[in-house]
Order: C-alpha cells, then structure tokens, then sequence
C-alpha cells in the first residue's frame, strides 16, 4: 500500500502541496481531479521524489520514500508516466522498451507481455519514438514503465490530446493492469474518461484535499462535480 | 537476409576505414600528414562527443584530459626514461585519474554551472603546467626525441607509420564508440541526454552514468593527447589553453553531435578551412567565422547529422 501522511512541498520555498493524505491500495485506481495549477502533477512528483516533500511522510509498503533516493524508487515498484509522455526521442521503439526492461532487471518474458499489450508498438520495433503517433507515443510511455512490472502506477494525464479510439485503448489499458493487482493513482482533466473506471476520487483544489469519496458518488451525484471542478 | 540497423553502421563505418586506408597511397606528403593530424585531433573530438554529443554535458574544459595524456606520456618518456608503450599507458592512467577526480567534483553541478567549473578546473591545470616549468617547459614545451618515438621496433616519426598509427588509434576508438553507443549503456547516455528526469525514473542512478561518461570521455581525449605527442614529438602548453578546450567542441558541433563519424569530419572541414582561407588572406578567421555561422544556421544538426537525417537514419 502506498499512503501519503499530511505531505507539504513545493519549488523553492513557494508551497504547492499543502498537508495531503491519501491511500491507494492494491488493485485500486485512484483518480485526482483539480483545476490547473491545483497540484496534481506536484503531487505525483513529490511521490517520485522529484520534488522534496517539506514535511510528512510517505508510506510504501512500511518504507518511507522521502528517505530513499529518487533514483532507487522505481526499483521498489511504483512506475511513474508523466504528462506529455517523455520519451526518448532518439531512440526506437525496442531500445526505449530495452531502457525499461534494463532498469527492472527484466527480460524478455516482460517485453512479450508488453508487445501483447500493445501489438501496434510490435509493428513499429524499429522505428524511432520521435516518429509514432501520439496515441502510439502514450502507449510507448506506459509499456516502458510497465517493463518495470511496477506495483503502484502514477499516470499523469494519460489522455492528453489523445483521439476517442485511443482514449478508449489506454483506459482500457488501466483497467486490465488493476485486474492484475496494480494499484493506479491517475491525474486527469477529463472526467469522462475516467469516472466509469476509478474506486475512488480525490479532488484537489490549490494544493490541498477538498474531499475524498468512492467514484460511485460521484457517479450518482454529477452535481458534485460542479461544486468541485466547476465541469 | 535483412541487415540490421546496428550491423549496417559498424559495415559502413569500417568501410570507412578502408578508405582512409588506401588514402595514404594517392595522397601528397603535405596532405599525407596532415591527415594523421586529423585522426589524432578527431580522436580527441570523439571523446569530447562521448559526453557532449551523446549524454548532453557540455564541458569547457577537454584540454586538461588531452594535456592529461599528453604529459602523462610526455613526462614519464622524458624525466623517468620510460619507452613509449609504458609511456602511453602512463599517458592513459593519468587521463582516466584526472577525468574520474575532475567529474567527481564537477557533475556536484549541472547546465551552465558545469561549463564554468569545468573551464576553471581547466584553467587550474594550464596553469599548473606553467608554474611546474622547470619538468614541464612551461609554454615553450618540449620536444621528445625522434630516437624515443618506436613502438615494438617501429619508427612513428616516419609518415608511413606515423599515419598507420594514427589510423589504428582512430580507428579503435571510432569503432568503441560506436560499440558503446550501441550497447545498453550507450542508450542510457543518450536517455539521460533527452531526459534525465524521465530516465532517473526509470530507477537509473543518473550521476553514476555521468560520472562514467565523463571517465570514458576524458579517457579517451587522453589517449589522444598522448598519442599526438608520440606521434607528432611535441608537448606544450598550448594544448591545455582553453582554446584547446574550444576546439572539440566546434568540431564536433560542425560535423553532427551525436554521431560518431561527426568528430572527424567536423575536425576535417575545420582543419582545410583554415589551412586554405589562410593561404588566401592575413584575415583568415573572419571567413572560417563566417562559414562556421553559416553552416550553424543552415546545417544545424551538423554535417553528418544532416547526412544522416536525411538519408541514413540508422547512423549511429
């Protein structure tokens, strides 16, 4: 399980993240929902380690992640895909994929499983990453993490500027990882694209927790969404 | 059979090498050697290009590693009598030794702090040179001695084995580049080159990879140095001077960063560039000027990484 304990950080003495807790556990997809500028992506970062929490405490699996350096947090099992995806540019598809599967000392039993998750990036092996299509460049993103064969994933705004179809592919995507026991925590400004999937949902307003509730609620009640987000 | 991306690089840049092989026999005496001058001075590029152009540092401060080697070699030859084998491996000792202390010290820093330490670390070490004059011969450098200059009963200050040696040393490490780039290694180098962030993430201890690049990078301007100074028979300060520690940089800037071949063509191009604006006018370094931002600003990616964008996409 991993559990954030009233965790406050920020850049350069200006506080973003301001006493969050949350808890995801196994299997569970989490969804934070905030306006711009609320400190989602601060939070995701915090948890990674990019960005040094102020205080509090950052619970994995009884390790506390603000003691392990960023570097060796992906090693205890949390992937992380960040907005805009990030890849390695320069690189093709199988050496972006072999970064991944290098780093989880994984092989190629991880890189199979993957591809059949993703049969399009199959088709494009050999292809640099700065030439696929978005949506095959957010597909790229999430199979290089999960080469990791991470335990909890932190997916910063997976739909971004992504068509319907592929929308549709990578929830389909988050859904068949929580079957098999991952814990997802999951930025999104598109609540549409993942009210139907979340357990529960976190809304974050200028660095602090409003509220936490199961998205059924919501789901119920869409007025709240209008009391929180304004959506 | 299909070809590989990776096997079509290295058949392309042997191929290369064959090339420069057979040059020697139709090129004049004057072209000749300045040729082994270029492969020398490439190998230095090369290594410059191993952080530069492949893990994204910038370093200001290359020349300290080719003195390195150059004095390490040089030194060792002239005060302790040691043969030019010994003389080599002192040379390349000293370069992995002040690269390993140097990037220690100087990746504690990052962007535009990083150019600066290391040009000061640079600066430390041309001075030094100066200040230890009475082993060093400060600027005025010194001369090692046509007799001293054999390896394994074979004259190097004679072009043809002077040039054979600077191809052998050129391409060893051509080809180690292009394994190093290749192997898993090499493609964290680059991955920290797009996204250190996104790469320490991925659970890669970033300043170790950079650490080594910068062993491996000093390491191999080292060897350089040390080989001119066999070669060539000279070592002086002027190696160490920050111009030396510029001229890496444009070269490998104008012949592709990134790309192995990039080194010697940019050193190529820059080496004739001069050598013929000179013969036309005292002003010579205002058209090498000018060609520099011309070619800056229509070939950004560089000679062989235009080359290589447009038409050979698996260069490594």
């Amino acid at each position: 399980m991993l559990e954030m304990r009233s965790v406050s950080s920020g850049y350069d003495g200006a506080r973003v993240l301001q006493e969050v807790s949350l808890s995801l556990s196994a299997g569970e997809i989490v969804c934070i929902l905030g306006r711009n500028g609320a400190g989602k992506t601060t939070m995701m970062k915090t948890i990674m380690g990019l960005i040094r929490a102020d205080s509090g405490q950052i619970l994995y699996h009884g390790t506390d992640l603000l003691d392990v350096p960023p570097h060796q947090i992906a090693g205890l099992g949390i992937g992380y895909i960040p907005q805009g995806r990030r890849l390695f540019s320069e690189l093709t598809v199988a050496e972006n994929l072999e970064i991944g599967l290098m780093a989880g000392g994984k092989g190629n039993a991880t890189r199979d499983k993957v591809l059949g998750m993703f049969p399009r990036l199959a088709e494009r092996l050999h292809q640099r990453a700065n030439t696929l299509s978005g949506g095959e460049q957010q597909m790229l993103a999430t199979g290089r993490a999960l080469c990791l064969e991470p335990q909890m994933l932190l997916l910063d705004e997976p739909t971004e500027g992504l068509q319907p179809s592929m929308i549709a592919l990578i929830r389909d995507t988050v859904v068949a990882l929580k079957e098999t026991g991952v814990g997802i925590l999951l930025v999104e400004q598109r609540v549409d694209a993942v009210l139907s999937i979340a357990d529960k949902v976190m809304f974050l307003e200028n660095g602090k927790s409003q509220d936490i509730m199961p998205a059924s609620t919501l789901r119920e009640n869409p007025d709240l969404l209008k009391k929180y987000i304004g959506v | 059979m299909m070809m590989s991306d990776s096997k079509k690089s290295v058949v392309f840049h042997l191929g290369f090498l064959a090339l420069l092989f057979l040059l020697q026999f139709i090129l004049p005496a004057y072209h000749h050697g300045n040729l082994a001058r270029i492969m020398v001075l490439a190998t230095y590029a090369m290594g410059y290009n191993i952080l530069f152009g492949y893990t994204g540092l910038l370093s200001l401060g290359h020349a300290m590693f080719f003195a390195a080697g150059m004095y390490g070699m040089g030194l060792t030859m002239t005060h302790l009598g040691w043969t030019a084998g010994p003389g080599m491996l002192a040379g390349l000792l000293a370069g992995g030794l002040v690269s390993a202390g140097i990037g220690f010290l100087a990746l504690r820093t990052s962007g535009v702090s990083f150019m600066i330490v290391t040009l000061m670390f640079a600066q430390a070490g041309f001075l030094t040179i100066l200040y230890f004059g009475e082993w060093t011969r400060g600027d005025e450098g010194f001369v090692i001695r046509q007799a001293d200059r054999v390896f394994a009963g074979i004259d190097l200050s004679h072009p043809t084995y002077r040039y054979l040696a600077a191809l052998l040393l050129f391409g060893i490490c051509l080809m180690l580049t292009i394994r190093l780039m290749q192997s898993r290694f090499g493609h964290v180098l680059i991955a920290i080159r797009e996204n250190e962030e996104r790469t320490q993430m991925l659970g890669y201890d970033v300043h170790f990879h950079k650490w080594m690049a910068v062993i491996a990078s000093g390491t191999m301007a080292a060897v350089a140095g040390a080989a001119y100074a066999l070669l060539f028979g000279y070592a002086g300060a002027t190696f160490a001077s920050v111009q030396y520690s510029i001229f890496p940089l444009l070269w490998v800037l104008l012949g592709g960063a990134g790309t192995a071949l990039g080194p010697f063509i940019g050193t190529l191009f820059m080496f004739y560039l001069i050598d013929l604006s000179s013969s036309l006018t005292t002003a010579y370094m205002l058209i090498a000027g000018v060609a520099l931002v011309l070619l800056t600003l229509f070939l950004p990616q560089g000679l062989v990484g235009e080359w290589r964008r447009k038409m050979m996409p698996w260069l490594t």
